[in-house]
């Protein structure tokens, strides 16, 4: 029984949130590295691009509520998420027409286009501030526990318990939708393959009539769109607060390294390893060991690894040790 | 040559006239604070252009060396604690040995056993298990004792109760620190790996001087750090000023705010001097001709025999230590050590605006940029919200679009710093005061 109550604890506290942690940063390493891979440059307005996609379906889903439509059970801001998939592409179409082509055709080095992209970020975080402000937004309408902690344990009898969110189950879900639609477009479609050739060897796409034109622009609607659905499962899960999302920078670009950057399997597994490395090193162990242990061996402290302050800290161990190690990640070369 | 001076002589002319209408149409106590801040930002911007317009080197941590400067402030400047010194200061001193002493033997057992790979990482790992929790058995009993003295008024062990000046260069030390380490993992690999390094360093920092309370109280701030300059109160009751005032007419508290500026002002410029003539000397150098040689190509300079990945140590350090001295005469001039306003848009991204903006390899550019980036950054908010007023004048005085608008107003910064970044980046990507690059002068 204690055994059983262990895992439930842990699956509580640990599995289900870093499956849903973990299916953000990987949505949101996933645009870094289709970026990176075709247009070569890491990005570092990607956070802005989420929250500004964030912010959108926000509004939108204030003008559904506003008009009395709901899907509940699921909340209204899925029902937004299209109309900000389509304007925050658009966005993100005229910026690159307008600030990252100029240096895409002059050939500059990466970091330039890396210092262009904080002046994207600047830009959107002070355009962000403008029209929502800098306070928190609550974005999960409709129910918001498929399985409640009460419930669990009548059903078992167990006095440990299990919830489970819906945003929960939406962010993986919607991981598993978005990463089974873009490898389908990646492997399947014609314009996917002319991507992965840009990708591989730019020069000989382009002796083979691949449109680099066409090629960009579909990475940046690709990034765009998975970065709109992880900046909105991020906010419908903990809750929109602008400012977090320049802190998930670092571990959606630990994430990126970590697997490989453009290499679409490495952002994924990257994802999951930095989310469920957060987890498990925060996690304070009290509970669950005084379960599994006999009762006078039970740590007296929280038995907490590392402050959940400190999660930026875990990342940044993975990245150095990734670094060190391994520097061209765990999935090596920058294919997509 | 010519040319170019006569446009520094102008440029740095049209900055003074600036901070000079502020005097006249605001205040000059408004202005001196205008320009404090300035030279800080000037030596800071100086510090990235080392890395950046000598070297290459993209660091976007400039936020955590600039703290690490803060902190430095605290650990020099503000009187000991002893009796949580007594409660704990030994039991954080020894962790730290324990600490330092796993690090070490980590790598000494490496090097050791580096011909079986695995066998290497399996014992180096399970001596940094070992390690990490002897350390966390030793210190955190200690900061509890610590953090139990008093919460309300001290709970951290304080600092040594030195000149507050002293910590200046201790701030550059403590920077040039943390810079070795990011610069020995992430240099030498690809250039935009340094770049998200230093950004989880920068975070880190931050992350450590909010919660770590034993060390700087952490949010709760370690307010009343000692000054480098008199107090006003002092010098509103000195009788030499008195008399000063007296005879000249001046109002004497606003004289005395004056004065202090003024002093700070004095200190700030030497430091703001003595770094620039480092820098151009060391630019003008064999060594800024290296620098430079490898930025521009460091396959050729490989090939010269020079050590890149070396240089690129030695260059981010330097840039690393300047900026922790800029961020150790900032929290001076605060006068107080408060880690949640250490946010990467204003200390990490804007430094970057003023680099570029100034003119990334020139040290004057970048002094340049920093005086008015700042000033920008500063200002963007009134005439923002000037701007505002004037747009929305066809709206009812208290329509809440309007009032929406006007109270954003602080958010006309990063859209101002966003465009100023993206319009020089393109359109004249030398910045305001180019590099003088040797051959080249005709371009």
């Amino acid at each position: 029984m204690d055994f059983l109550n262990a895992i439930v604890l842990f699956s509580n506290f640990v599995i289900v949130p870093g499956l849903a942690y973990g299916s953000q940063l990987a949505l949101g390493a996933l645009g870094v590295t289709l970026v990176y891979g075709i247009l070569r440059f890491s990005n570092f307005a990607h956070g802005e691009i989420m929250s500004f996609g964030a912010m959108i379906a926000i509004l939108v889903m204030w003008a559904f509520q506003g008009a009395g439509i709901s899907i509940a059970p699921l909340p209204t801001v899925l029902l937004a998420l299209p109309f900000a998939i389509v304007a925050t592409v658009f966005i993100v179409l005229g910026v690159d027409r307008v600030v990252f082509r100029y240096y895409r055709v002059k050939r500059s080095p990466p970091l330039i286009l890396l210092i262009a992209s904080t002046g994207v970020m600047f830009l959107f975080n002070g355009v962000i501030r403008f029209v929502i402000g800098p306070t928190d937004q609550r974005v999960d309408d409709g129910a918001r526990f498929i399985l409640r902690v009460r419930d669990f344990r009548e059903a078992t009898g167990l006095s440990e318990g299990l919830a489970i969110k819906t945003s929960q189950v939406i962010s993986l879900g919607a991981a598993v939708l978005c990463v089974a639609g873009l490898f389908w477009f990646l492997n399947k479609t014609r314009t996917g393959k002319s991507m992965r050739a840009y990708s591989d060897n730019e020069d000989l796409a382009l002796l083979s009539g691949v449109n680099p034109d066409r090629v960009v622009m579909f990475a940046w609607i690709l990034a765009g769109s998975l970065a709109v659905v992880a900046g909105t499962l991020y906010g419908l899960d903990k809750i929109y607060k602008p400012f977090t999302y320049l802190q998930l920078l670092l571990p959606i670009f630990a994430a990126a390294i970590v697997g490989g950057v453009g290499n679409p399997v490495g952002a994924i597994v990257g994802g999951f390893v930095i989310a469920f490395s957060e987890v498990t090193l925060t996690y304070a162990y009290k509970k669950f060991l005084g379960y599994l242990l006999p009762s006078d061996w039970a740590p007296e402290g929280l038995a907490q690894l590392l402050g959940t302050d400190y999660k930026f800290a875990v990342s940044f161990m993975i990245l150095v040790v990734v670094l060190l190690v391994r520097p061209t990640g765990i999935f090596a070369g920058r294919t997509l | 040559m010519t040319y170019t001076r006569n446009r520094k002589i102008f440029l740095f002319g049209v900055m003074a006239f600036l901070l000079i209408m502020v005097g006249v149409l605001q205040s000059w106590s408004l202005s001196l604070t205008i320009i404090n801040l300035c030279i800080i930002s000037a030596v800071m911007a100086l510090g990235v252009n080392i890395q950046w317009g000598y070297a290459g080197l993209f660091n976007a941590g400039v936020m955590g060396f600039a703290a690490l400067g803060g902190l430095a402030t605290i650990i020099i400047a503000m009187p000991p604690v002893p009796e949580t010194w007594q409660a704990g200061g030994m039991g954080v001193i020894f962790a730290g040995v324990v600490a330092a002493a796993t690090v070490l033997i980590c790598v000494f057992a490496y090097r050791k056993l580096k011909p079986n790979r695995l066998y290497a990482n399996l014992t180096v790992a399970a001596i940094a298990v070992i390690g990490f929790f002897t350390t966390r058995a030793i210190f955190e009993p200690a900061v509890t004792a610590i953090e139990l003295v008093q919460p309300a008024k001290t709970g951290y062990l304080g600092g040594l109760g030195l000149p507050v000046i002293v910590a200046w260069p201790v701030g550059g030390l403590l920077a040039a620190g943390a810079a070795f380490i990011v610069g020995r993992v992430a240099l030498g690999l690809r250039s935009d790996y340094l770049a998200i390094a230093t950004l989880g360093i920068s975070e880190i920092i931050v992350a450590i001087l909010k919660n770590e309370d034993w060390l700087t109280r952490g949010v709760k701030n370690v307010n009343g750090l000692p000054r480098p300059t008199p107090y006003e109160v002092d010098l509103q009751n000195a009788a030499w000023f008195i008399e000063f005032t007296t005879n000249w007419g001046f109002d004497i508290q606003e004289a005395s705010s004056i004065f202090v500026k003024l002093c700070y002002m004095g200190l700030f410029l030497a430091v703001l001097l003595f770094v620039l003539f480092l820098s151009e000397r060391a630019l003008k150098s064999p060594w800024g001709r290296m620098m430079r040689a490898i930025r521009d190509n460091e396959t050729a300079a490989e090939a010269m025999g020079k050590d890149v990945k070396g240089r690129h140590l030695q260059v981010f350090i330097l840039g690393s230590a300047v900026i922790g001295v800029a961020g150790a005469m900032l929290t001076t001039l605060d006068g107080q050590f408060t880690p949640t306003s250490y946010q990467p848009l204003r200390f990490t991204f804007l430094i970057w605006v003023m680099v570029i903006v100034g003119g990334s390899g020139n040290n004057f550019g970048a002094v340049l940029g920093g005086f008015l980036v700042w000033f920008a950054w500063i200002e963007a908010e009134p005439v923002g919200a000037l701007l505002i007023d004037f747009i929305t004048l066809g709206l009812a005085e208290d329509s809440p679009l309007r009032l929406h608008l006007l109270d954003s107003a602080i958010y006309m910064r990063p859209i101002t710093m966003g465009l100023v970044l993206l319009l020089v980046l393109r359109f004249s990507p030398r910045g305001l005061i180019p590099e003088e690059t040797g051959g080249a002068r005709t371009r």
